[in-house]
């Protein structure tokens, strides 16, 4: 409640701390895997819906669906799924083998939180990426038609690069989802647990802040997420977007 | 939560106009659901037993939450007039200066009673100063007991053990009646703080914490780390059940008859009660016989109300009216029979006693019998700074003992200088 200037000792002391250096890790390892599952699974899923002719409106619809849940709710559904005592995908993967254990490890762990995120995140990039494939005028997929047979070829030549805006855009947008919005699905599901394996920097500074009473340790952090999200999204734009054409 | 915000606004709205003589005081609290409805009840009482003041009582979400707004508000000068800060906290308010008002002074203020000798034992000093003059009212305290499947026991033909040695004996005979012997809800709370304390072992340089901010934590000793050693061992061998950090899955491998044996809260018994489907019994904590002086008494856990100041006479006046209202006999028993939280003053637990509570369920009893065990010099508590995070780091650590990423040693070895580092900074930053 009372509070002292300390100049930056508490930059420094975040920036020695092994807790935070490893939530940092952490932080990029999901953020990646989140964004590149999310994006690849909702693009396999439009490119193929696309193509559907019967009963299209069904499947665009059930794919959708998840977009109207809210981050907390899914990690509940996740948590009771993967509940030691009776979630059924705990059960399945251990019953095929896998010894299976979040609890304890810090890659099942990940596994299981990463899971939640990029289930939740792909009905959005899905609506994004149909829209962008009913985008892409017929004259042009159909003249490929005639010059390429391979439709994987054409996919990678002609359809993928026309996506390419909406691929970024969502890139960028799944990025901050990672980063910030996931904090939902880690309050619930695993607390940051086991051993903090699985605290994201935003986790970590509501803990420290919130939780802890740590007001300067926990607005150094901020502080530093602010400037790491800030150089993220100007190489993005500087560097990435330049392969991207209108 | 949020309704009830809303419901208690429109209470004040509702009431404003109409009693514009009473004193209006806020009291800020952490309890939902059933205790929230105890609460609720126990300020509608309170405004029914008088008309000079009304106590509108606001849900503020978890401990945590609380004290975090609580926080805020007083750095903007819009504090209530009580707020409920639970035990690893206290030394974040207490430490504050000027923030609160000892209770002793506010109810002594009024021209009312106090002695500190009416508190039971066990909760008389955990929220004083380090000359003994109480500074927070313990509210809902609880402490850590043993619950035991009847059955389950009786399939293995053993008895709830009394000390960890006694666990040892009995463990393998309930692997062979297929239960795990043990699971327990809260590392930091019951195999830490409470280890210590039943132990009577210190736990922090300057008294525990009580004398100065500029403390060390104590925790990297040989009986402590020995414990741990035999909890890794049980678990390895399939005695002990670890669900990770979580209180309700812990407590779900006991109510799913998987651990034949929990370790909890005494406010634990009540929810209990409700969702068990076999018979439960309670004992006290177990304890290592040899280490230490064991069996001394254990902390109190739970929460306690701290007064803020920056308020008018008036309204401090009509806090210790409150005060007073909340320690009597009748209020204390009430809240006991309601939510198993243990009476904090003798005469409540008397009233109990005479009433033929104890005879109609004896298990309410225990909690209360381990905090009026003899004490030592280390049992009346801790005061640590940032003590919050220092169970993050516990918790950290924990995990990785019972994963194997961290041997015992290492892992003790971190917590001391993790939870040094940490009392450090609050130091630096209260003083």
């Amino acid at each position: 409640m009372s509070s002292q200037f300390v100049w930056f000792r508490n930059f420094k002391d975040v920036l020695s701390s092994g807790s935070w250096l490893q939530s940092a890790i952490f932080t990029a390892v999901f953020s990646f895997l989140v964004a590149f599952l999310s994006i690849a699974i909702s693009l396999f899923l439009a490119v193929r819906a696309d193509e559907v002719v019967r009963g299209a409106k069904s499947y665009k619809t059930l794919l959708m669906w998840g977009y109207a849940i809210a981050p907390p709710v899914a990690g509940l559904l996740g948590t009771m799924l993967f509940n030691p005592l009776m979630g059924d995908l705990y059960i399945l993967l251990n019953s095929l083998g896998f010894e299976f254990n979040h609890i304890e490890n810090a890659n099942d762990a990940t596994f299981v939180v990463t899971l939640i995120a990029v289930w939740k995140q792909v009905s959005v990039n899905f609506i994004f990426f149909l829209s962008g494939l009913q985008g892409i005028p017929k004259s042009v997929t159909e003249a490929a038609t005639l010059d390429c047979k391979s439709a994987e070829r054409r996919f990678w030549t002609i359809t993928f690069p026309l996506l390419a805006p909406t691929t970024f855009f969502l890139m960028v947008i799944n990025l901050t989802y990672a980063f910030f919005e996931t904090f939902g699905i880690i309050d619930v599901s695993t607390k940051g647990s086991p051993g903090g394996s699985t605290a994201t920097l935003v986790y970590k500074v509501y803990v420290d802040g919130f939780l802890g009473a740590d007001l300067g340790g926990s607005s150094a952090q901020s502080v530093l997420l602010m400037i790491m999200v800030s150089v993220l999204t100007v190489f993005q734009f500087r560097f990435i977007e330049r392969k991207v054409h209108y | 939560m949020f309704r009830k915000t809303l419901m208690a606004a429109a209470a004040v709205l509702a009431f404003g106009s109409t009693a514009n003589a009473a004193t209006e005081i806020t009291w800020w609290h952490a309890m939902d659901g059933r205790l929230g409805e105890v609460v609720d009840q126990i300020t509608a009482d309170f405004n029914a037993s008088q008309d000079e003041y009304h106590l509108v009582a606001v849900n503020k979400g978890g401990y945590e939450d609380t004290m975090t707004a609580g926080i805020a508000a007083f750095r903007a000068k819009n504090q209530p007039n009580i707020i409920q800060i639970f035990d690893a906290g206290a030394a974040t308010i207490i430490n504050a200066k000027g923030a609160v008002k000892p209770v002793q002074d506010i109810m002594e203020a009024d021209g009312g009673s106090f002695d500190i000798n009416d508190y039971i034992p066990g909760v008389r000093y955990f929220y004083a100063d380090s000359e003994g003059k109480m500074i927070g009212l313990p509210f809902n305290s609880s402490t850590p007991l043993l619950y035991f499947n009847k059955d389950a026991l009786a399939k293995a033909g053993v008895e709830a053990p009394k000390t960890w040695q006694d666990f040892e004996d009995i463990a393998p005979k309930l692997k062979d009646a297929g239960y795990e012997g043990l699971a327990q809800s809260h590392s930091p709370w019951i195999f830490f703080e409470n280890f210590m304390s039943r132990h009577n072992l210190q736990m922090a340089t300057a008294n525990n914490g009580y004398d100065s901010t500029d403390v060390k934590i104590l925790y990297n000793n040989d009986a402590l780390k020995d414990h741990w050693k035999h909890v890794k061992a049980w678990k390895d061998a399939g005695y002990y059940g670890y669900y990770g950090r979580a209180w309700g899955a812990n407590q779900d491998a006991f109510l799913q008859q998987k651990s034949a044996m929990w370790i909890g809260s005494s406010g634990s018994f009540g929810g209990l009660k409700k969702s068990a489907q076999f018979e439960f019994g309670t004992s006290t904590l177990p304890y290592w016989k040899g280490v230490g002086d064991a069996p001394k008494s254990t902390f109190i856990g739970g929460a306690a109300l701290f007064a803020f100041s920056g308020h008018s006479a008036e309204q401090d006046a009509g806090v210790a009216e409150f005060f007073q209202f909340l320690t009597k006999p009748e209020t204390q028993y009430y809240w006991h029979k309601e939510t198993g939280y243990v009476p904090i003053t003798n005469a409540a637990y008397e009233l109990a006693k005479k009433d033929g509570y104890y005879k109609e369920s004896p298990d309410a009893e225990v909690g209360i019998q381990q905090l009026s065990e003899e004490g030592g010099e280390w049992t009346k508590g801790y005061r640590l700074g940032f003590y919050v995070q220092i169970r993050e780091v516990i918790y950290r650590e924990v995990d990785k003992m019972m994963n194997g990423e961290a041997t015992i040693d290492e892992a003790f070895a971190t917590i001391e200088e993790e939870g040094n580092g940490l009392l450090k900074r609050f130091h630096d930053t209260y003083n």
